[in-house]
């Protein structure tokens, strides 16, 4: 496909919903566009799992809900499939490059070559494109990275049939038809986001999503130097921060490109309140930030007492506010 | 966070990518830019796969002893928990479980093993006996 064009975004199912979006003509498609629409910025803390063998915390929402909400809120249809056969699979794949069509993957991380060995997890829940086939080797655009990359057939069918949680059984997406997507309905998708993310923030009954789950993990932080010890409290903090910071939040566990969304969303609305909610959005991506340092002077083991633990905990706790405070005005502004 | 403040330390990425981090330009305007990565994670990373190295090398010792048979170690070894790998091999996890006995594991016929050495990757004869 020689038309298709690689965007590299923070996030990578934000990267594949853009590079899909703007390849089939929607031009104006953004990457923090794309998470406001999907209603991207969340907070949850599963207790009882363990991801890693740390807590399972995510600043975002679930899979696979940014491509299909964004698609859907802007009337583009999508076709998705899973596949219980590994040839099957390859059969289909190969029918749309030679269709022209681009095609979005989910992978496991683990057996992904072109990664750092690092980075390299059993996480099941990466985006990356697959454009074309050149010299037996399939043509790959994932958005993470600055420049487009190669896999042999082999290692594309083993990444797209990773084992583990969320495994993604060949699993593909592409959207099929796009309409005309006017400035009414655009003006309604930014709408309906931002309402389904206050409702997601603020409404979620339970104590462990939202501004709540942040408030949650800040009483476990407290409890976790007597409880676990010092060496497994510590690396408990440090799967945090590697949860809000590592490659595809674009820094401050997605807070940032919330801001930068409700930037772009006051722009397209001509509405200036909302630039005051980026705003607090942004100071809560620094507080985050902040946070995350004090969690590595425990981690480094600079920081040991249980004072430095409440001190992590009572950040969180003034991020649960800052957060709170800037998602009830956000509810309260009315877009037209 | 400003533009200016975006770190730019070493990481893991180097050689391979730069990551896109969202800042405030100098006109207060967000933009997208790279970062080489943040020390701050970098050591969170590392103090993982610190803990992983720890726990291989009990693992490991665990088998030296006799206590535990080589798929307590190559679970270890390839980050894998209970899911991927009944995943991987088809066993369901209370077999896994049974078969980090070393008696069990003992009695297991290569057809068997040999799905635990396709998951791990490597040879029927470095699955029965590891080399460290």
């Amino acid at each position: 496909m020689e038309n298709f064009k690689h965007i590299q975004t923070a996030h990578c199912e934000n990267g594949v919903t853009v590079s899909l979006l703007k390849h089939n003509g929607v031009e104006f498609m953004t990457e923090p566009l794309a998470f406001g629409l999907g209603s991207g910025l969340f907070y949850i803390h599963i207790p009882f799992m363990k991801v890693n063998n740390g807590p399972a915390i995510s600043f975002r929402t679930m899979p696979g809900a940014i491509f299909k909400r964004t698609c859907k809120s802007l009337d583009i249809k999508v076709e998705r499939k899973k596949f219980k056969s590994k040839i099957e699979a390859q059969f289909f794949l190969n029918e749309k490059l030679n269709e022209g069509i681009p095609v979005g993957c989910q992978v496991g991380v683990f057996h992904l070559n072109y990664f750092p060995k690092a980075y390299r997890f059993h996480f099941n829940a990466h985006n990356l494109i697959v454009f074309g086939q050149e010299d037996g080797k399939y043509l790959i655009s994932d958005p993470v990275m600055e420049t487009t990359t190669t896999l042999f057939p082999e290692e594309l069918e083993k990444v797209r049939f990773a084992q583990g949680a969320l495994a993604p059984k060949g699993q593909l997406y592409f959207p099929k038809t796009i309409g005309d997507i006017t400035e009414e309905r655009l003006r309604n998708a930014i709408n309906k986001g931002i309402k389904r993310n206050c409702r997601d923030m603020l409404h979620i009954p339970g104590g462990i999503a939202g501004v709540k789950g942040i408030n949650y993990t800040a009483n476990k932080i407290r409890g976790w130097r007597d409880k676990l010890g010092e060496r497994q409290a510590a690396l408990y903090l440090g799967q945090i921060v590697r949860m809000q910071e590592e490659i595809g939040t674009g820094g401050g566990g997605f807070r940032f490109l919330y801001a930068a969304f409700l930037d772009e969303a006051s722009e397209i609305l001509g509405n200036d309140k909302l630039l005051n909610i980026s705003d607090q959005l942004t100071k809560s991506g620094d507080l985050w930030r902040d946070s995350a340092l004090q969690m590595s002077g425990i981690y480094k083991g600079r920081l040991t007492s249980q004072k430095d633990y409440d001190d992590c905990a009572s950040l969180l706790n003034e991020i649960s506010n800052v957060e709170k405070e800037a998602f009830k005005q956000l509810s309260k502004i009315v877009i037209k | 966070m400003k533009k200016s403040d975006l770190p730019q330390d070493k990481s893991d990425l180097v050689n391979f990518t730069r990551e896109v981090c969202y800042v405030k330009n100098e006109n207060g305007k967000y933009e997208a830019e790279l970062s080489s990565g943040w020390d701050v994670k970098t050591d969170a990373l590392n103090s993982a796969w610190l803990d992983i190295e720890n726990r291989i090398e009990e693992a490991k010792n665990l088998f030296l002893s006799g206590e535990a048979s080589p798929i307590e170690y190559y679970m270890e070894l390839k980050l894998m928990d209970y899911t991927v790998l009944a995943g991987y091999t088809g066993f369901w996890k209370w077999q896994i479980k049974k078969h980090k006995n070393p008696k069990t594991f003992n009695t297991l016929n290569d057809r068997k093993l040999q799905k635990y050495a396709s998951a791990f990757g490597v040879t029927l004869i470095e699955l029965k006996k590891p080399s460290f």
